[in-house]
């Protein structure tokens, strides 16, 4: 697994070869087929797909989440080198909250609409350590006020639908923060939120990752976000990764058709009026996937080669790669 | 598109669609029978407590223009679209369309104004009929409105499916068998079929994926110039209204903050919430962003902030905007920005 930083240091998270598949009577859904990714400490990393690329499911197949009829048939998540595939649901659920983190799209999800902020707070707290009522209030009140929520020791006592959507995220942050995790898994959190809020989220992950040393994964559907915010970036398509590199080099040099169309087809400035690129057809489903690269369908530069399916290869180098036989020229301005 | 499609022609023409003062005020609990007693014998009774959801708001729309209207949740961007599109009464102002007042016109005519501006909404899932088919979620409108006889109308339906992008051959289908951006076209083309001359696009692209919300702009621009439309263009996406607008409205809180054309007001913000919003929209760059330079939330359109509804969050703020409501200032032809700020300046 190649590293963008290539650092000493061992990466947070390493996942290798994950298969993630559900077994419907429809038949086998691939979501996840084959993702490599790794992030390091302080790192951000964005998980990038449109919907049911499978970005989601990776997310919950590295903690484990996987309901039936899903399972992980294949491949490893190593957390700081712990294998998490094969480890026991009771060792699992221990690093769950405690070493791993998950911050979900709705807030409102995570929290249990019929308890104080406070006891929902706490409850994370002793659940992985033995701590008392009166300082494990003191921990959740300066949790709060890390994310940014003002007067936060009246807030504990607040229920949540006593705050708004971009406060209630902000308490979610403040649990997944709590016991300081190696590794937050972030999915869609500030999409449901305004500009202005969303902007203040971003501001605050960021400087907490910088702070904590935390490993982010923030997975999301769109590009801009992760251009602002990411370190690297790895985009999805049909439960494979089809191209990964650092996040300046993907955006100014992209090789795989699909990120130079994805990125083509974002309205901004220097296109305005004009017609956005865009990419015909839709996400193919799960259930009839090409054969081979499952973009070629609706890929410009596809020939019968494209029938089998191409290799993450170094595109130009190990630290940009592409899932493309064909890739777009160097310098291709999408 | 070339510079002159861009450039709507007015030509001393009135504005398509022109609204004046528009309040809208949702009560919380309509007024009861004894409200009603005790105000004809000249009794106090407490104020009805209310959403001053739109705020005096002025909209002129000429022909052959895009207008961008953004703001964030519970602006009152979503109510104006309602207002203009005839869905909701307003409390108070005037409606003019094509220079006429409603309240002037027959009821023939009033009638044909209403079929005139069409809505496109944000859901395509909640906004389509899940039991019926295609062809009559198309093809109901035209028939009641008489613009098509009904043995013409499967014909008819299939033009407009062409034109919208979607396989005529899927007219006897139900909405559940497309996926969501086939089904925002169906919605489009509904809109279309009873032959439009204004349409409200309420987040219309908001719910769909980014390739699949680029093929729908793109829709929108083509048949812009293929049925001579006039679009309002509601979004909280700046990128989007960016991309589409001739001119684009800001509103906060129930009020018009700035208004200008669409290059100028990205290229030069007059409003500091404009300001604000520009500099977190999050970009495409090679370079991290700097996020989060606007403090504070939106206050509650319930119980809004006296003076500048925006001066809680304003890093420029200062005693007047606390007391005084700004005027919308017209600062060159086209541009107006409501903001003590400009007039101190000017002084």
């Amino acid at each position: 697994m190649s590293d963008v930083r290539g650092g000493a240091a061992q990466p947070t998270l390493v996942v290798e070869g994950l298969k993630t598949h559900f077994f419907t009577e429809a038949g086998v859904v691939k979501s996840v087929d084959g993702v490599d990714l790794s992030v390091s400490r302080g790192e951000i990393l964005g998980l990038v797909g449109e919907s049911g690329s499978g970005k989601s499911v990776t997310g919950f197949s590295i903690l484990g989440l996987i309901d039936q009829p899903g399972r992980i048939v294949g491949g490893s998540v190593k957390l700081n080198g712990e294998e998490l595939t094969t480890a026991s649901p009771k060792r699992l659920r221990s690093l769950r909250g405690d070493r791993i983190a998950m911050i979900f799209q709705d807030p409102m999800m995570t929290l249990n609409p019929v308890l104080k902020i406070e006891t929902q707070m706490i409850e994370t707290l002793q659940a992985h350590i033995k701590i008392g009522h009166a300082e494990a209030r003191a921990r959740a009140r300066d949790a709060l006020g890390r994310v940014g929520i003002p007067s936060p020791e009246e807030r504990l006592d607040s229920y949540p639908h006593q705050f708004s959507g971009g406060m209630r995220q902000r308490v979610a942050i403040a649990i997944a923060l709590l016991h300081g995790p190696d590794l937050i898994i972030a999915d869609e959190p500030t999409t449901a939120l305004d500009v202005t809020i969303q902007a203040q989220i971003l501001s605050e992950v960021q400087t907490l990752c910088r702070e904590t040393g935390t490993a982010l994964i923030w997975i999301t559907h769109d590009l801009a976000i992760i251009s602002g915010l990411a370190d690297r970036v790895a985009v999805m398509y049909a439960g494979r990764i089809v191209e990964t590199g650092a996040i300046a080099e993907v955006v100014s040099n992209p090789r795989h058709p699909y990120t130079y169309g994805l990125i083509g087809s974002v309205p901004s400035r220097n296109k305005r009026g004009q017609r956005l690129t865009q990419i015909p057809g839709m996400t193919p489903s799960f259930l009839s996937l090409p054969q081979g690269c499952a973009f070629a369908p609706r890929c410009p530069n596809a020939d019968a080669k494209c029938l089998e399916m191409p290799e993450l290869s170094p595109c130009p180098s190990a630290a940009h790669r592409a899932r493309c036989f064909h890739p777009m020229p160097e310098g291709a301005e999408a | 598109m070339s510079e002159a499609m861009r450039k709507p022609e007015t030509n001393g023409a009135p504005p398509v669609i022109s609204v004046r003062g528009i309040d809208m005020v949702f009560l919380k609990k309509a007024p009861g029978v004894l409200d009603g007693l005790a105000r004809r014998a000249g009794l106090p009774r407490p104020e009805p407590v209310g959403v001053h959801a739109l705020d005096g708001v002025d909209l002129d729309v000429m022909k052959g223009e895009v207008v961008g209207l953004v703001g964030e949740s519970g602006c009152g961007k979503s109510t104006l679209g309602r207002v203009i599109a005839g869905i909701l009464d307003p409390t108070a102002g005037t409606f003019r369309f094509h220079g006429r007042e409603m309240s002037e016109m027959s009821p023939q005519e009033r009638y044909r104004a209403k079929v005139a501006v069409q809505m496109i909404f944000q859901d395509p899932f909640a906004s389509l009929n899940p039991r019926k088919r295609v062809i009559d979620i198309i093809g109901e409108a035209p028939v009641v409105h008489g613009i098509v006889p009904k043995a013409e109308i499967s014909d008819y339906v299939d033009e407009i499916m062409l034109k919208c992008g979607i396989d005529p051959a899927f007219k006897q289908r139900f909405p559940h068998q497309f996926s969501g951006g086939q089904r925002q076209r169906i919605g489009i083309a509904r809109a279309l079929a009873v032959k439009p001359q204004f349409l409200v696009c309420d987040e219309s692209v908001a719910a769909l994926d980014v390739s699949i919300q680029a093929q729908v702009i793109n829709l929108f621009m083509d048949l812009r110039r293929d049925f001579d439309l006039t679009y309002l263009f509601i979004s909280h996406d700046l990128g989007v209204v960016e991309h589409i607008a001739d001119r684009v409205v800001i509103m906060y809180l129930g009020r018009v903050v700035e208004t200008a054309p669409t290059a100028e007001l990205y290229a030069n913000p007059r409003h500091p919430y404009t300001q604000a919003l520009l500099a977190n929209m999050p970009r495409i760059s090679t370079e991290k962003q700097a996020f989060g330079q606007i403090k504070g939330e939106i206050p509650s359109p319930l119980n809004p902030p006296s003076g500048c509804h925006f001066h809680p969050r304003c890093p420029f703020a200062f005693d007047r905007c606390v007391a005084e409501r700004p005027r919308l200032i017209t600062k060159a032809p086209g541009i107006a920005a409501a903001c003590h700020l400009l007039e101190e300046a000017a002084r």
